[in-house]
């Protein structure tokens, strides 16, 4: 791999995980949808560059995918769905921004450490690659688990998966990236449905898990 | 690898799952979903018999997955039948209506396909696959009532799944990026078989970090304490067929995954040894669900305590290891699938005749109901770990080879299997004796799917066949 083609897919993956921590701090889901498209595009951008350096044609449709689906359809169609659910438009948080920031950043520095460390006989960029994906997939996994609300829940899943796109696509020459890209666009449709049709008014008055949780059976 | 059992073990439930999804008429998809269900277990058995073929870049027919694709193919034989009796209340009483049906058979099928091809693959990416398409469709069908709590029922499944397959994919690559130094880049890197052969040249370093995000992942699915959050709920609120599917099979074929990566880790000594791990997350498991077991007030939510009690029993046994321990936890598979489906069928015809799933408004079912009463009972007494069924005698030889190898943890386990033992007595005694409580409508369906894994267990208990016997001993000799 050339200097040039290195540093570009280093900025680009770095630039990923410089994105998740933006959503982390945005407080108002049409803000958080924004970024997320950002992240969408930014991984798009990283996965084609791995096509184009690995001349692995087949990780172009996975870019495209990135591309067309979760920047462009999926946060229209979440767009669509506050508005119409009228959620509230600030995100509950279960911690605040500053203690999720200095967790997102302890959790970036675990991750560079651990993955630095375990695959100290691999290359370079595979090493690099798969630190700046484990960042995203955990920053993704706090985001997760630090909002309340089910819309930004679905969009921390969503980040979490495009980090495991950009380890795939990391991967050199690994089979199936697009099926599995496939099959996770597949999945994130569902979810993305299952709450339009199952989360509208007359069923659910909230979309807040927390709320939810007291239908639970046990205590009825 | 061309062989026409594979095939009929795969096309049968998938060209079914197209089919049902369009025939009209609930008495006559049930018929087709039974019938679907007994070509497949009749292709599996098939596959014990023919000789076997030689592992291909996808799929691959091994001593470890030709019993669990036996098992698989059988309770979902089973839970059809049952399933046939159960949609038809379902009907008449008005909570499913019939286009809800014809979406459940088409499901239902779909995830049998998802889950043969799971254990068939030879593949860790299509592996991965099969099993999300497994869970997306009984996530759909722990949906499918719609209430309130059947939709927050699928919503956690859902979301606690997705991270859990999430993680499953960052292992997966992680094996990937392992291997592809000494393997080769492309598909050869993602086919078990090869990674096995040539796992000894890996890098110990990231197999191990792979692994710990494969026993989370998969862990996640198996239900083993603290990732169980979304089981209880699933058992639940899903239709009772699909609440002895999951506790029967999908979480046997999640610890099947499980398994493949520790046969991978075995085969690097320089690896972390997997055993500790899967110790304490199953001991863990064995502990919670034993204490949950009391507050319960749900039927079929106790019952799914109770999978993720024998879940942890399994998981601890294979982290024990040894032809021994693994002996044990093969057999305990088996014996707890065949159990639990057998109790879950139980619950559900109780379910349906009371109205409810509730403990304190059910009661007395041996006088009754004989014939149900009696047969969960029965079911209730084999899965606390009474012999002479089957589940006291792996149960016996877990916690005897454990001993020998672990004293201490063996105490930790049978004090965890004592807990789970009170309270089940103590529900037995509720529900199957004393004055009848609640609706005592007679039952129309035989409980013939009950009786019949009874009998496989009790069978089990006294003499387990010879060859039986050989098999699971080779198969946990194999798995090291």
């Amino acid at each position: 791999m050339t200097p040039i083609a290195f540093d570009t897919s280093h900025l680009l993956a770095g630039g990923l995980v410089l994105v998740s921590f933006a959503m982390i701090y945005q407080n108002r889901l049409q803000a958080l949808l924004r970024t997320f498209a950002l992240h969408a595009v930014v991984l798009s951008a990283a996965v084609a560059w791995q096509a184009f350096t690995q001349s692995a044609e087949q990780l172009y449709l996975t870019a495209a995918i990135a591309l067309v689906f979760k920047a462009i359809i999926i946060p229209a169609a979440l767009r669509r769905i506050v508005q119409r659910l009228g959620i509230h438009r600030e995100v509950e948080q279960v911690v605040g921004t500053g203690l999720t920031m200095l967790a997102g950043m302890g959790l970036v520095a675990l991750s560079i450490v651990v993955m630095l460390d375990v695959t100290a006989k691999a290359g370079a960029f595979a090493r690099e690659d798969l630190a700046f994906a484990l960042s995203v997939v955990l920053l993704g996994l706090l985001m997760m688990v630090t909002r309340r609300n089910a819309v930004s829940q679905v969009v921390g899943f969503m980040s979490l998966e495009n980090g495991l796109i950009l380890a795939a696509a990391g991967a050199r020459g690994m089979p199936l990236v697009v099926e599995i890209s496939v099959a996770f666009s597949i999945l994130i449709a569902f979810i993305v449905i299952g709450i339009f049709l199952f989360r509208i008014r007359e069923r659910f008055d909230t979309v807040d898990l927390h709320a939810l949780d007291s239908f639970r059976g046990e205590r009825r | 690898m061309n062989n026409l059992a594979v095939d009929l073990v795969l096309a049968v439930p998938a060209l079914a799952a197209g089919g049902l999804a369009l025939l009209p008429g609930y008495r006559l998809t049930a018929a087709l979903n039974v019938l679907a269900s007994l070509v497949t277990f009749a292709a599996a058995v098939a596959l014990v018999l023919l000789p076997r073929p030689a592992p291909g870049n996808y799929l691959m027919v091994d001593d470890l997955n030709v019993v669990f694709v036996v098992l698989n193919c059988f309770v979902g034989l089973t839970a059809a039948l049952f399933s046939a009796g159960y949609i038809g209340h379902e009907i008449e009483t008005g909570r499913l209506t019939p286009v809800y049906v014809r979406f459940y058979h088409a499901m239902y099928q779909l995830m049998m396909f998802g889950m043969n091809l799971a254990l068939v693959s030879n593949n860790i990416g299509l592996m991965w696959v099969a099993i999300e398409l497994a869970t997306l469709t009984t996530v759909l069908m722990v949906g499918i009532y719609r209430t309130h709590e059947a939709l927050e029922a699928a919503w956690k499944y859902f979301i606690l799944g997705s991270v859990g397959i999430a993680l499953a994919l960052f292992g997966t690559i992680l094996v990937y990026v392992t291997a592809q130094p000494v393997v080769g880049e492309g598909m050869p890197s993602m086919v078990w078989t090869r990674l096995i052969a040539a796992a000894p040249g890996f890098d110990p370093a990231p197999l191990n970090l792979a692994f710990v995000f494969l026993l989370l992942g998969y862990g996640t699915k198996v239900g083993l304490v603290p990732l169980h959050a979304w089981l209880p709920d699933a058992h639940a609120e899903g239709p009772t067929p699909i609440s002895a599917v999951l506790s029967g099979l999908l979480l046997n074929v999640a610890l099947y995954a499980v398994l493949r990566f520790k046969m991978l880790m075995a085969a690097q000594p320089a690896a972390l040894a997997p055993g500790p791990l899967m110790i304490g997350l199953g001991l863990l498991s064995v502990i919670f669900a034993g204490l949950m077991l009391y507050r319960r007030r749900d039927m079929k939510r106790f019952f799914a305590y109770s999978s993720i009690e024998h879940m942890g029993i399994i998981t601890f046994a294979f982290g024990i290891g040894g032809p021994l321990a693994n002996f044990a936890g093969l057999l305990h598979m088996a014996m707890h699938s065949l159990t639990k489906s057998a109790i879950f069928f139980g619950v559900g015809h109780v379910a349906q005749i009371k109205g409810t799933q509730r403990f304190d408004r059910i009661g007395g079912l041996t006088q009754s109901h004989p014939v149900i009463g009696w047969g969960l009972a029965l079911g209730i007494l084999a899965i606390a770990g009474m012999p002479p069924f089957g589940v006291f005698l792996s149960e016996f030889l877990v916690v005897t080879s454990s001993f020998a190898r672990a004293p201490a943890l063996a105490l930790i386990l049978a004090f965890g299997l004592l807990l789970a033992f009170g309270a089940l007595l103590m529900r037995l005694n509720t529900l199957a004796f004393g004055e009848p409580v609640g609706p005592q409508d007679p039952v129309r369906a035989a409980p013939v799917a009950l009786y019949l894994h009874m009998a496989l267990v009790l069978l089990a208990g006294i003499a387990l066949p010879g060859p039986m016997v050989h098999w699971f001993q080779t198969v946990a000799r194999a798995l090291g």
